[in-house]
């Protein structure tokens, strides 16, 4: 299965980044392999405004089937949503960690967005 | 002509000195004495409704508080977004490349609209081929208008709680000033017809300087604190940016003693045009949602003043304008009067 | 780590005055100025500046005149009034009355210009310019500044006058703070929020653990606060309220605290009217560093009775 998760590095052993829109870089991870490629956010960095919804997309456009982040606002879940992407909010760890942890299933489907909208 | 009351900080008396100088300008027009008296080119053509105010800070208005208008109509006003006819849609993708706010994106076929995003530039249903895109509605909140006993019509917006940009809804409510066109580059030749006392909000961002614009004359209400001092100088600076020519009026003076804001005022060549003493009793009276100028014969007698002095002061600017526009020489300089943008 | 946004609605109630007497009070914290159109927390907290960076906000249309045909395309599809027709004596030298003429003859065409002040950043004058002449550039529009205080980091700003993404811009402050927080380990974060219920306030309210709200005792500070109170249960935050200058009018205060208890928000308490609050503000001294009367030793129970109460809500998860 493919999982896009908000990474603050460009490797596995990195921690993950608890923001989504305004996050480093996201791993795609195969999570059979553990095979990986990483998107680069920077546009989303400084993007005035809408970068949960520009994430969202990047993400979708991987063809991933889940999203594991930190704090995932509503613009940017209503988008993933909208792709049919599964959202796990509310995650620390390295990447590695968390890919493992997704893989027993302890990490929990979350029904909403976690955090309210920057509004800007 | 159009006289915008502002200042930086907030909480410095802009409403009680609206709102008193709108009732003291409706009263001293009823009578005419007091224009012969100043000499001055006032003479309107409808006394009856020389005066209107209007209180642009639709975040937190307060102006009808204090004036109590009667027979008031509410009326939705609302800002384009779009709405996708999905029958007609494409996916071109065309409308999400335009859209700098993030306000329309294609998601595996499918259009998201976030309205909250979206500043109605249009750009979307501009470029759509098929003409998918159709105007579509966020409700921004209201515009209010009513009469007060003294005279004269207020008219306020309301924006929604929860509706994070108000310029769209101050221009909406700027529309309905009934004198000038609203721009800077024409004062107004409806001198004689009419004064828009406008409200404005705190602050030297959008909301500020949206309703500034195309002012004929800007009253700053200043009080004698550090932090009244610094915003009163942002302030200053903005209007400087929007060539509106400005006055001061030191509210809650301590005294008749000269302070920090006439120190600046004096290097700035701003001329403080009235000073409203502070009193415990003056605090109450506002506090209660009164008016000044009917409680207390000196604050009637003060707002008189200064609207006598706001009013000489605008006729001033207006006549030397008028010698510029005539004057064979293109004014270059850069005098108070100077022209930027348009509203 | 915790974020307490004191809020007013309206303007003037003192919100920066109690604001810094708390971050003076509270042990350890981050304390931002987030009303970056007037910023005056710097005035009364006394602070060394480390720090500056520029603030990027939005982006700005500009027409290069020695490109620019005068078809109009721009200004006909501008919604924000931002362009308008430039006659000045650089482009078209020695105007005469035969303008119009010679615009007909093509001789001479109008050029057209853009009020930055006006312009909102969308660029669709940008996409319909048929000679590409209109550029559209990121603005510098304010500074960002990190001081150090007696107990701790203050993060505050200067907006560029006439400048907007304030919101944008408190975003980029509270985000900020929430790093260094957890860098730090700095356990609390409050925020002197703007006037008002606009982009800015939500900007400085949204997933903030508890809003104190300053009201005083007049019937426009009472209007205001009902109004950011809703826009705070909108926000889903727990909501404290305390009045300044509440011995102005006790009767009114007495209406405020009853509209509190029935409507289930927590009371913080009443600050009395006292000279003491501008002396401090001339000294440019936080009020409970500068004097120990009533006025001052009230924000300190107003303190007490918030810590007391943010006790109550749950930590957010990081």
């Amino acid at each position: 299965m493919k999982v896009a998760v908000s990474s603050s590095g460009t490797n596995l052993d990195s921690p993950l980044d608890p923001r989504f829109g305004r996050a480093s870089y996201f791993l795609i991870i195969d999570t059979d392999t553990l095979a990986f490629e990483v998107k680069v956010n920077d546009q989303n960095m400084n993007l005035p405004q809408g970068a949960g919804i520009q994430a969202g997309k990047i993400v979708a456009n991987c063809g991933v089937d889940c999203l594991i982040t930190g704090n995932c606002g509503p613009k940017a879940y209503n988008v993933l949503q909208a792709a049919g992407i599964k959202v796990f909010t509310g995650t620390k760890g390295n990447i590695k960690e968390v890919v493992e942890l997704f893989k027993n299933g302890a990490l929990q489907y979350s029904q909403g967005p976690n955090v309210d909208g920057h509004w800007v | 002509m159009i006289v915008t009351v502002a200042s930086g900080k907030g909480g410095t008396g802009k409403t009680t000195v609206a709102v008193n100088l709108a009732v003291t300008a409706a009263e001293a027009i009823t009578r005419t004495e007091t224009i012969k008296a100043t000499q001055l080119v006032i003479a309107p053509e409808n006394p009856e409704n020389f005066v209107e105010l209007i209180d642009c800070d639709v975040e937190e208005p307060n102006a009808h508080l204090f004036v109590k208008p009667q027979n008031v109509v509410k009326q939705e006003i609302s800002t384009m977004v779009p709405a996708v006819d999905m029958a007609l849609c494409t996916f071109c993708g065309e409308c999400e490349k335009i859209c700098r706010f993030s306000a329309i994106t294609m998601i595996a076929k499918k259009i998201m609209i976030f309205p909250e995003m979206c500043h109605s530039c249009k750009g979307c249903v501009m470029v759509c081929p098929t003409g998918a895109i159709k105007e579509g509605a966020r409700v921004l909140g209201s515009l209010l208008t009513g009469q007060s006993s003294h005279g004269f019509n207020l008219t306020w917006g309301e924006l929604r709680v929860g509706e994070a940009m108000s310029p769209p809804l101050i221009k909406q409510v700027k529309k309905t000033i009934t004198c000038g066109s609203g721009r800077s580059n024409s004062i107004s030749e409806d001198i004689n017809n009419k004064l828009s006392i406008v409200d404005a909000p705190p602050g030297t961002s959008c909301p500020a300087v949206t309703t500034l614009r195309g002012s004929d004359f800007a009253l700053l209400v200043a009080e004698e604190t550090p932090f009244g001092l610094n915003d009163l100088a942002l302030t200053v600076e903005a209007l400087k940016k929007l060539g509106v020519p400005m006055g001061i009026v030191i509210n809650r003076a301590d005294n008749d003693q000269k302070g920090i804001i006439d120190d600046y005022a004096e290097k700035e060549n701003i001329e403080i045009m009235q000073r409203i003493p502070f009193s415990r009793e003056a605090a109450k009276i506002c506090s209660k949602g009164l008016l000044l100028v009917n409680e207390l014969p000196e604050m009637k007698q003060c707002f008189k003043e200064l609207y006598l002095k706001i009013v000489s002061r605008i006729t001033q600017n207006a006549k030397e304008s008028k010698y510029k526009k005539t004057s064979t020489k293109t004014a270059t300089s850069s005098s108070d009067n100077s022209i930027v943008g348009r509203s | 780590m915790k974020e307490l946004t004191v809020i007013s609605g309206k303007g003037g109630t003192g919100k920066t005055s109690i604001t810094a007497s708390i971050a003076s009070l509270a042990e350890r914290r981050i304390v931002i100025d987030a009303d970056v159109d007037a910023a005056n927390l710097f005035l009364t907290l006394e602070h060394n500046l480390i720090e500056t960076e520029q603030f990027q906000g939005g982006y700005k249309a500009k027409i290069n005149p020695e490109l620019c045909i005068g078809c109009k395309e721009c200004f006909k599809r501008c919604q924000f009034d931002a362009i308008f027709e430039e006659i000045t004596e650089n482009i078209i030298p020695k105007l005469s009355k035969q303008k119009d003429e010679q615009i007909r003859d093509n001789r001479i065409s109008p050029k057209f210009a853009i009020d930055p002040i006006a312009c909102e950043g969308c660029g669709v004058c940008v996409h319909f310019c048929p000679t590409v002449a209109i550029s559209f550039e990121r603005q510098i529009c304010g500074e960002k500044y990190i001081s150090t205080t007696a107990n701790g980091p203050m993060i505050h700003a200067r907006l560029g006058i006439a400048e907007e993404n304030s919101g944008l811009l408190v975003s980029q402050l509270r985000q900020k703070a929430r790093e260094m927080a957890k860098e730090q380990k700095i356990p609390l974060i409050i925020t002197d929020g703007p006037p008002g219920i606009g982009c800015p306030v939500i900007a400085s309210i949204s997933n903030a653990d508890a809003l104190l709200i300053v009201t005083e005792p007049t019937l426009s500070a009472i209007h205001d606060m009902k109004r950011v109170i809703k826009l705070g249960r909108q926000m889903n935050a727990p909501i404290y309220v305390c009045i300044n200058k509440a011995d102005l009018n006790k009767e009114t205060s007495e209406n405020i605290k009853e509209f509190c208890v029935l409507n289930n928000i927590k009371f913080a308490g009443e600050i009395p009217f006292d000279r003491a609050v501008v002396e401090s503000m001339k000294m440019g001294k936080a009020l409970v560093t500068y004097s120990d009367g009533a006025a001052s030793k009230a924000v300190k129970e107003v303190w007490e009775n918030v810590k007391l109460f943010m006790g109550d809500t749950m930590e957010r998860v990081f």
